[in-house]
């Protein structure tokens, strides 16, 4: 048998049928589905008379535009997104799919509550029509966004119609240093690719640098995968993995659990595997990071300076001027120097526990900035349920945070929660394009802790110094 | 689905136009497909009291009618929303010419006939300079012979055989699927003798 890659390995395994011109019809294990992008597949399936194929394997979740203050359990103001929010609550009680709604205590950001739930399971294929679906590579899946036809396809077949992308290995070799995180990872690579450099490719994390990482530091990892512009990103699992699965809700059990194991272990590259790319970065010369502009491959360390448009060649050139232009930064600034008015902590790319903790560690004992808006809004109710429990809600709210309920919130801010025009976001989320925030809202993406140690000197500023 | 686009092209050269800039997400708390024209690139198209702004392409004479856009590399980055796709043809456009596009922007934009032709950044460019001049020009986008052509100029372009098809037969992906249903079958038959994929209520 010729090596295989990780990725060829899941998708061999998933290949229902193959047409000559190389499409496959591709198997789907799990299927998530949220607010915004599933009410128009669902009612094409109405309309069409159609079932949902495999509605045990279908879990549905709102997110993006509930409410997250205390307020939302009367319901949400807001016509067009209550409106969209009863419709998934009709569609997964008239097409019988599991379903968390908005006061549930598990309800979440869907890329938190999959894996949370134990429904995103090693080798398994699993789609939501959402982007960041890569975060679930993390568990050595393959995960990946797709749009509305596509989720009208799923819920009707069960499968998606799909084309195989190419391997791509980003490797982080040793140890990170004090302070940098996962978030500086991909932050880091995306700089390094830039956001076109994974078209076409599947990317899988690899190297000592990942291997350390927590689970909740491999979703973040991978959850960025698509601003690489890659179809997916995943890591290989291992005991990690593992350790973190168990016992979940829908994770298997008993004679089940050995089984699955069996085959989960085999889930690896083969030494000799093709790559069509390969990156690699020194974990050591990784550093905190923060975007200056309105791609996510504007990455810097918190050290460098404001870019000038010079600095770059063709496309760029006109798109740094104007990302200097919205972000109201001036060329050869520290970025250091940077003043912010507001903070947000949250969202699939860090939103869960281990995200909280970072960023409490460092407010521990001291008061966010006067002025400062500052806002925490954990993955899931588990998750703050999990952070009331430890004491880390506590610590944000000493520190003059917004303690939330879970949902997308700012990230997206397709919810109340929004940036006024020019104000200045210190963001844990994961795009920094215009007006994502908000219209006229400028965002610099970072790392929890480096979110926290802007909060507290209302500027951006390096976490080493608070450490 | 249209098999030859043809019609006047506009020149938009920024690059990584994400899905947010196409369709910002205002537009996205709906629950039916329609109405989106007027969402599309509603940042750059109008000022915050609604009025258009004479600085965008699509705002100015003669390219208010475009059917063809130009763009920059990487357009289409960002979400998954396919409703920057349904906005775009809603708003008139059958064809976008760029060097690359992000991969679920491009499957949406198959599923609704949207023609995406890849070409080199040297011929984009040749294409986005002609699109510039003030009398504008038209193009036409053959995809059964992946060829754009102006004037007498014919310039090939890349499309995946399997996108090709879809265009070419304006395919329903959904039924397609169903015609293997068996295949299906046959594959979750398999999944009864592994433990991977069991669902655990």
């Amino acid at each position: 048998m010729s090596p295989k890659t990780l990725y060829d390995k899941i998708w061999d395994a998933h290949v229902a049928h193959e047409t000559d011109d190389g499409t496959c019809l591709l198997y789907i294990d799990r299927h998530l589905v949220h607010e915004v992008t599933s009410p128009q597949a669902f009612e094409g399936l109405r309309m069409a008379g159609r079932p949902v194929r495999a509605p045990e394997k279908t879990i549905a979740v709102p997110d993006h535009n509930v409410p997250t203050t205390p307020d939302r359990v009367n319901g949400i103001d807001n016509e067009e997104s209550r409106i969209q929010v009863e419709a998934l609550d009709k569609n997964a009680r008239d097409f019988g799919i599991n379903y968390y709604p908005v006061n549930d205590v598990r309800q979440g950001i869907v890329h938190i509550v999959g894996p949370e739930q134990g429904w995103t399971l090693p080798g398994m294929t699993v789609v939501c029509g959402d982007s960041h679906t890569a975060t679930h590579g993390a568990f050595g899946s393959l995960a990946h966004g797709i749009g509305t036809s596509e989720v009208e396809h799923v819920l009707a077949t069960q499968t998606l119609i799909q084309k195989k992308s190419k391997n791509m290995k980003v490797e982080i070799t040793g140890k990170l240093n004090p302070g940098v995180t996962a978030k500086d990872i991909t932050l880091a690579v995306i700089g390094e690719t830039g956001t076109a450099g994974g078209t076409g490719y599947v990317i899988e994390y690899c190297g000592e640098a990942i291997r350390d990482l927590s689970m909740e530091g491999r979703m973040t990892v991978c959850n960025m995968a698509i601003e690489g512009g890659a179809r997916a990103g995943l890591i290989a699992p291992d005991e990690t993995t593992f350790d973190y699965v168990k016992g979940r809700p829908h994770a298997p059990k008993g004679a089940q659990w050995e089984a699955a194991l069996t085959w989960w272990k085999t889930l690896y590259s083969d030494d000799d595997a093709h790559w069509d790319k390969v990156v690699t970065l020194r974990g050591e010369d990784i550093a905190p990071v923060v975007t200056w502009g309105t791609s996510p491959e504007d990455v810097l360390p918190i050290t460098a300076t404001v870019p000038s448009p010079e600095d770059f060649e063709g496309g760029k050139v006109e798109a740094a001027k104007r990302s200097l232009d919205y972000m109201g930064l001036e060329p050869g600034t520290p970025l250091n120097e940077i003043e912010i008015d507001t903070v947000f902590i949250g969202s699939c790319t860090n939103g869960r526990i281990e995200d909280l903790r970072a960023a409490a560690e460092i407010l521990k004992g001291k008061k966010i900035k006067d002025g400062m808006r500052a806002m925490v809004v954990p993955g899931s109710g588990l998750v703050r349920a999990q952070a009331e429990e430890e004491g880390v809600a506590q610590v944000f709210r000493d520190a003059g945070f917004e303690w939330r309920l879970a949902g997308c919130s700012m990230c997206l801010a397709m919810n109340p929660d929004q940036l006024q025009p020019g104000e200045r976001c210190a963001a844990t989320s994961n795009r920094n394009f215009e007006g994502r925030q908000g219209r006229g809202g400028r965002t610099h993406l970072l790392s929890p802790a480096m979110a926290a140690a802007a909060a507290i000197t209302g500027r951006l500023t390096d976490v080493r110094e608070l450490m | 689905m249209p098999k030859i686009v043809h019609g006047l092209a506009a020149a938009l050269p920024l690059a990584n136009v994400d899905t947010d800039v196409i369709m910002p997400k205002r537009f996205l708390i709906t629950i039916t497909c329609e109405g989106l024209a007027e969402g599309t690139f509603a940042d750059l198209r109008f000022h915050d009291d609604d009025t258009p702004r004479t600085d965008f392409v699509l705002n100015t004479r003669p390219w208010h009618g475009a059917r063809i856009l130009v763009v920059g590399d990487n357009f289409g980055c960002g979400s998954s929303r396919e409703h920057a796709v349904w906005g775009l043809v809603q708003l008139g456009i059958q064809g976008i010419i760029g060097t690359s596009f992000a991969g679920i922007f491009y499957d949406n934009a198959r599923k609704n006939g949207l023609a995406l032709p890849i070409v080199s950044p040297e011929v984009r460019d040749q294409l986005m300079q002609a699109a510039s001049h003030e009398d504008g020009v038209s193009y036409t986008i053959d995809i059964e012979n992946r060829i754009i052509r102006t004037g007498e100029t014919e310039l090939p372009f890349d499309m995946d055989d399997a996108t090709q098809t879809a265009h070419l037969e304006g395919r329903e992906d959904t039924l397609n699927s169903l015609e293997f249903a068996d295949a299906n079958r046959n594959y979750e038959r398999g999944l009864d003798d592994q433990q991977r994929v069991r669902v655990i209520q």
